[in-house]
């Protein structure tokens, strides 16, 4: 007898599932508000995505095929073991293709392929609340919320251009939902702000240490705060991905020697697989057979 | 005497809540699409097996529910004591959730908890029974979830159902979000959605 026959489908148990699912549909109701729930223990560590894994969790179904990426990549430690999780906790199939998953978990990135209709991005949150490093009490950001009271925001990004003469923010960069509340997009570079707009997948948020869920429905405005004489601009990366020559797209630096050798790779491991089997090749890359 | 045919829950209850739940996920984010729901519960008395199934899947011991005059009866509080636990209130402003069965008045959404500024979430989640979700007259939904616009047409809303969703609107981020059922069907109205004729 297999050992873990004596979980529930999907790890959590009912009643669990339950209240995090009425989270959920709360938060969809009310895009970008942060909806509190009950975060429960999970087999790793908070840090690891407790938050991202009990959103999966509870929404996973027998049908569903999973995909779940580490800034980018499928085979980095993060993704290999939530991937292994829920293989053995769900029976689910999993996949590294971003076509074929119908649930995405991801710890910081955005897929580069555009998502689909039905596909579910689900985030894991390290810090939850964009006002928390400008206030650090909760009762002072929920009103905050409440009395839609975003200044402060708007001051944090002007002293960055008063300091560096542009916003400096490139990561977890403040956006505003449906015009309402003010939402941080989980670490994300910048990069993939504009990707949330209007996306046409369902994108979940959750936050298991800070126990808050959140969510950006389909076909929703998600604008990147900025100022008229200061626009909200994306990173530029001066030379494409070494490996399949691709641009437009997140790249990582990768450190080659000692003596200041470097490439630039895909961050999306999968955009970039697929891109080199259809016959694209980097400076540094090798022609697919 | 006490009577103990409760009727049944779902059969595979694990399987069959989270099928029930992805419908009405899908529902409330994509406001106006009907969602099949697939595996439902046999229900009892009058309340059906799309009502009975979205209790089972969102209701327990954590939440109050309030029910319609029709659905008020010892069968249907039995069912809903055995299988869930939940609290049964006597007023839709104590209620999680508000259960309206067909050709009962749904509880004015006004008179519902509409949530607070702070926890616009500690809101009233009505769940109606109407005769259809299509053949209706026409309204026409804008909102998050919806590309432009989405038509619909239920059969069985309140006489004055667009002031009140106008005013459930205004509110926002405070109100109350609808789910109509029918046919093994569910439709959902997030209060985000902004409805016109």
């Amino acid at each position: 007898m297999n050992a873990v026959a004596n979980y529930n489908f999907a790890y959590l148990d009912e009643q669990t599932k339950r209240m995090i699912r009425r989270a959920i549909l709360k938060a969809v109701a009310i895009p970008g508000y942060q909806v509190p729930f009950s975060s429960r223990e999970m087999p790793m560590p908070y840090g690891w995505g407790t938050g991202g894994v009990q959103v999966t969790a509870s929404i996973i179904g027998p049908d569903d095929v999973l995909k779940v990426i580490d800034q980018g990549a499928d085979d980095t430690t993060n993704a290999v073991s939530i991937r292994a999780f829920f293989a053995k906790v769900a029976q689910v199939k999993t996949t590294t293709h971003t076509a074929e998953a119908t649930i995405i978990q991801t710890r910081h990135r955005i897929p580069e392929r555009k998502l689909e209709a039905g596909q579910i991005l689900v985030y894991q949150v390290p810090i939850p609340e964009p006002l928390r490093f400008l206030e650090p009490r909760e009762t002072e950001t929920r009103k905050m919320h409440a009395l839609e009271e975003y200044g402060l925001m708007h001051v944090k990004l002007y002293e960055d251009i008063a300091r560096h003469g542009r916003i400096a923010t490139t990561y977890a960069y403040p956006v505003k939902v449906e015009g309402r509340y003010v939402m941080d997009p989980s670490p994300t570079p910048k990069f993939d702000n504009p990707k949330m707009h209007r996306s046409e997948a369902l994108q979940l948020f959750g936050a298991g240490r800070e126990h808050r869920i959140y969510a950006v429905p389909p076909h929703t405005e998600v604008v990147s705060l900025d100022f008229e004489d200061h626009p909200f601009t994306v990173q530029h990366f001066a030379e494409p991905c070494a490996l399949c020559g691709a641009e437009q797209v997140y790249l990582d630096e990768v450190i080659l020697d000692d003596r200041g050798g470097h490439m630039y790779v895909c961050s999306d491991t999968d955009h970039c697989e697929e891109r080199r089997d259809a016959g694209y090749v980097g400076v540094m890359g090798e022609a697919a057979e | 005497m006490l009577s103990h045919d409760f009727g049944a829950g779902f059969a595979e209850p694990v399987r069959d809540a989270q099928g029930v739940f992805r419908a009405v996920l899908d529902a409330l984010a994509n406001p106006g699409t009907a969602q099949k729901l697939a595996n439902m519960s046999g229900g009892c008395a009058a309340l059906t097996s799309e009502l009975a199934s979205t209790l089972l899947t969102l209701g327990d011991h954590d939440t109050a529910i309030w029910l319609s005059p029709a659905l008020n009866s010892d069968a249907v509080q039995g069912f809903v004591g055995f299988h869930t636990g939940a609290d049964v209130v006597n007023d839709p402003a104590k209620a999680n959730f508000a259960f309206v069965a067909l050709g009962d008045a749904m509880p004015e959404l006004g008179r519902c908890n509409l949530g607070s500024q702070e926890y616009p979430d500690r809101s009233t989640t009505i769940v109606a029974e109407v005769p259809s979700l299509s053949g209706g007259a026409k309204l026409v939904l804008r909102g998050p979830g919806i590309r432009e616009t989405q038509d619909i047409s239920p059969v069985g809303l309140p006489r004055d159902f667009l002031a009140q969703w106008s005013e459930n609107r205004e509110i926002f981020p405070r109100g109350v979000d609808l789910l109509l059922v029918a046919d093994g069907q569910v439709m959902g109205l997030p209060r985000s959605s902004r409805v016109e004729a």
